[in-house]
């Protein structure tokens, strides 16, 4: 039995829930012969990978749906052996470059030209090219990127890419004009919670409206966890009641309790509580741009105009200094303390003036 | 070029191989790129960049070529020009004479040791197989030269003079600050200018006519706009218009925004709004649904920047401090930074001189 998200997964262009117009161009661009490369970008969940997947089975027909996973080798210049997965049909291969970390660059070169290099057999069949698929690309080198340009244009008759992104600020220009771009927003709300309502359907279940509206609510615009929690929600509890209790995400509630803890007490001994809090949520894995980002929101919410800004600068400051260090949680624990430090001064201040 | 290089051999069976490549292209004629399809073919036909021009021109007519070092931004027409000036000069033997290197193929030091000076080690004649005369020498032409390690570069010096005779180099870059002092010295600089829009307009009315596009003036003259001067950029952006929307329809204003990326016009307004009502949350909610949506932080920062400079709200002094947090805030960016965390100092950077404007 497979989970809800695979299940329903639309397989097919023209069954896109959303962004119709975009997949009907999409669907002109696939029965062309000059077909791009692409760089598809969108934040999580908009349903990047979905539409990748259709891409690649209006151009090949069904067998790019026969996946296996294969573990390819390289070995760098200086001989050092790297070891990656990928997913691949006979027809397109996926990969994700950032897995082997700063050598993504002989990964990217190497395996672009090997497919490059041989060419699809059967000639009256299919397509002259293969497709790579791309994930992450945000996370490349700047090295990558640089090799990325020139091998894009010169192997073109044999293969094209297909680069996922979550945003395109972390791309070189260069690569950026070389692709058509396909922005992929976030679902809407209604968007999300009719296709709750659908997917419930088909199931055999009833949802009311209200409580799909919720979880699309919860869900942050995010269609993928948006299905997930309205599983969940199922197994909890059916049939779903309106004031039904929707669970969210334990690390968002960890991080909450984490902040609260932070804003009521200004000393030594929660920082090192505080410690143990941030190394329990970075074993589990939590990315460290998401623990930042909601302990930013989290922590701002009761200080008034003037201290937020003070703090979202130091956090700018930090988060950003987190993304060069490899240890997270120096550039955590820095914040934290930087933050005790202001907003005790502001508590002091204005215990200050009211006496 | 490439079988070239693939082969790594010069001779005979580059040239059947190019011939294959050649049918190829001509069978599927409609995925060539129009950026390769439009490239100038002649050094007369580059625009605006008289002075590398002149130079070459005078080399085609029979005088010495120096060694070069083309710079400036991207989509100027440095590569086009070399391989125009190459491809006059040489005529049929130009895929004999030129070695071409660029950053994707692997350059370290060992490379320059060994291919580049392989290649200039070979002696040039000079007269044409067809009995015409040609300029004795080779040349090498080292794309993205920027990229070149320092240890490659240093490698490069003796070479470059001691093989004189008979090669010449052609460096391309887009920083001429990152070529180390002593190559710079060798070569004679011509900087690439940004092309004028009018130029990069004529361009593309005469490609939209040559393909049977329908696309207005004013849709092209927005092409130009958002190209910024970048040649490369305004092509490819009209091709992928005019793939997306198939052969018949019209290109609208709607689908150069979508494709180029620009953030509307709105949306700027709006977080500006945001600013203003010196309301935290309003802002906060503002950027989630600006990610949401998908829109570029680093396209909405270059805009902001143009609209930051032309505004009458902020006294220059204001605009210098916000100008300062968007250079920081696009470092941070470009470096690996949360799109989400940098907006907002941007966001409370602007919102504080908002209130003390007002």
């Amino acid at each position: 039995m497979s989970l809800w998200v695979d299940k329903y997964r639309p397989k097919d262009l023209s069954k896109l829930d959303y962004h119709k117009e975009q997949a009907e161009n999409l669907k002109k661009l696939t029965q062309r012969g000059d077909f791009p490369h692409l760089l598809i970008y969108g934040p999580s969940g908009a349903g990047k990978k979905t539409r990748i997947m259709c891409i690649l089975k209006d151009l090949y027909g069904c067998g790019v749906e026969r996946l296996r996973m294969e573990q390819l080798n390289f070995t760098t210049p200086s001989k050092k052996k790297l070891e990656i997965m990928t997913v691949s049909s006979n027809y397109h291969i996926e990969i994700n470059p950032s897995d082997v970390g700063m050598y993504d660059r002989i990964v990217v070169m190497d395996l672009i030209k090997n497919v490059a290099q041989t060419q699809q057999l059967d000639v009256n069949g299919q397509r002259e090219f293969k497709v790579i698929v791309l994930t992450d690309v945000d996370n490349l080198t700047r090295d990558a990127q640089h090799a990325l340009r020139r091998t894009m244009e010169k192997y073109i008759t044999n293969c094209r890419l297909i680069l996922c992104a979550n945003s395109t600020s972390r791309l070189t220009p260069a690569i950026r004009s070389r692709c058509l771009g396909i922005r992929v927003p976030a679902p809407t709300i209604t968007e999300i919670s009719s296709i709750l309502q659908n997917i419930c359907k088909k199931e055999g279940l009833t949802i009311p409206s209200e409580f799909a509206q919720k979880i699309a609510e919860k869900s942050n615009r995010n269609v993928r966890r948006a299905i997930l929690m309205c599983e969940a929600c199922k197994v909890e509890q059916y049939p779903f009641s309106v004031k039904q209790n929707i669970a969210e995400p334990d690390w968002l509630m960890f991080i909450r309790a984490m902040s609260r803890k932070i804003s009521q007490e200004q000393s030594v001994n929660t920082l090192a509580n505080v410690r143990g809090d941030l190394y329990e949520l970075i074993i589990h894995g939590i990315p460290n741009n998401i623990i930042f980002q909601t302990m930013v929101s989290e922590l701002v919410k009761n200080c008034d105009i003037s201290l937020k800004s003070e703090i979202i600068s130091q956090a700018a400051f930090f988060e950003h200094r987190l993304q060069h260090g490899n240890k997270a949680i120096f550039h955590f624990e820095a914040f934290v303390a930087k933050f005790m430090c202001l907003y005790k001064k502001f508590l002091e201040d204005t215990v200050g003036d009211v006496f | 070029m490439d079988s070239f290089l693939k082969s790594g051999k010069l001779g005979g069976s580059v040239g059947d191989k190019n011939n294959q490549v050649n049918n190829e292209v001509s069978k599927k004629k409609r995925s060539v790129p129009w950026v390769e399809k439009y490239r100038p073919r002649t050094v007369s036909d580059i625009v605006q960049q008289s002075e590398a021009v002149q130079v070459l021109e005078q080399c085609i007519a029979g005088a010495d070529l120096p060694n070069l070092l083309f710079y400036g931004p991207p989509g100027t027409g440095k590569t086009s020009t070399v391989l125009a000036a190459a491809r006059q000069l040489f005529g049929d033997m130009y895929k004999d004479r030129i070695l071409e290197l660029n950053a994707s193929d692997e350059r370290g030091i060992q490379v320059i040791r060994d291919k580049v000076k392989t290649f200039a080690q070979l002696t040039a004649s000079a007269i044409r197989h067809d009995g015409k005369p040609c300029p004795p020498f080779k040349i090498i032409i080292l794309d993205e030269a920027d990229s070149l390690t320092n240890a490659a570069q240093a490698a490069l010096r003796r070479t470059m003079e001691k093989e004189s005779k008979t090669t010449r180099f052609c460096l391309i870059c887009n920083y001429v600050t990152r070529i180390i002092e002593p190559l710079t010295s060798r070569c004679t600089k011509f900087q690439f200018k940004p092309l004028d829009e009018s130029k990069i307009f004529e361009r593309l009315q005469h490609i939209a006519i040559e393909e049977n596009l329908q696309i207005d003036d004013d849709v092209l003259n927005a092409l130009v706009k958002t190209s910024g001067g970048d040649m490369r950029r305004a092509t490819t952006c009209l091709q992928s218009c005019a793939i997306l929307k198939g052969k018949d329809a019209t290109i609208s204003m709607q689908d150069v925004y979508e494709i180029t990326g620009v953030v509307p016009e709105q949306w700027i307004k709006n977080y500006l709004q945001a600013c203003k009502s010196n309301n935290y949350s309003k802002l906060e909610e503002f950027i989630e649904t600006f990610i949401l949506e998908a829109y570029t932080a680093s396209q909405i920062l270059k805009q902001m920047n143009e609209f930051i400079v032309n505004t009458d709200e902020f006294t220059d002094k204001q605009k210098a401090v916000i100008g300062e947090k968007l250079g920081i805030v696009s470092y941070r960016l470009q470096d690996g930074g949360s799109e989400y965390i940098q907006l907002l100092d941007l966001g409370c950077a602007i919102m504080i001189e908002y209130s003390k404007t007002g």
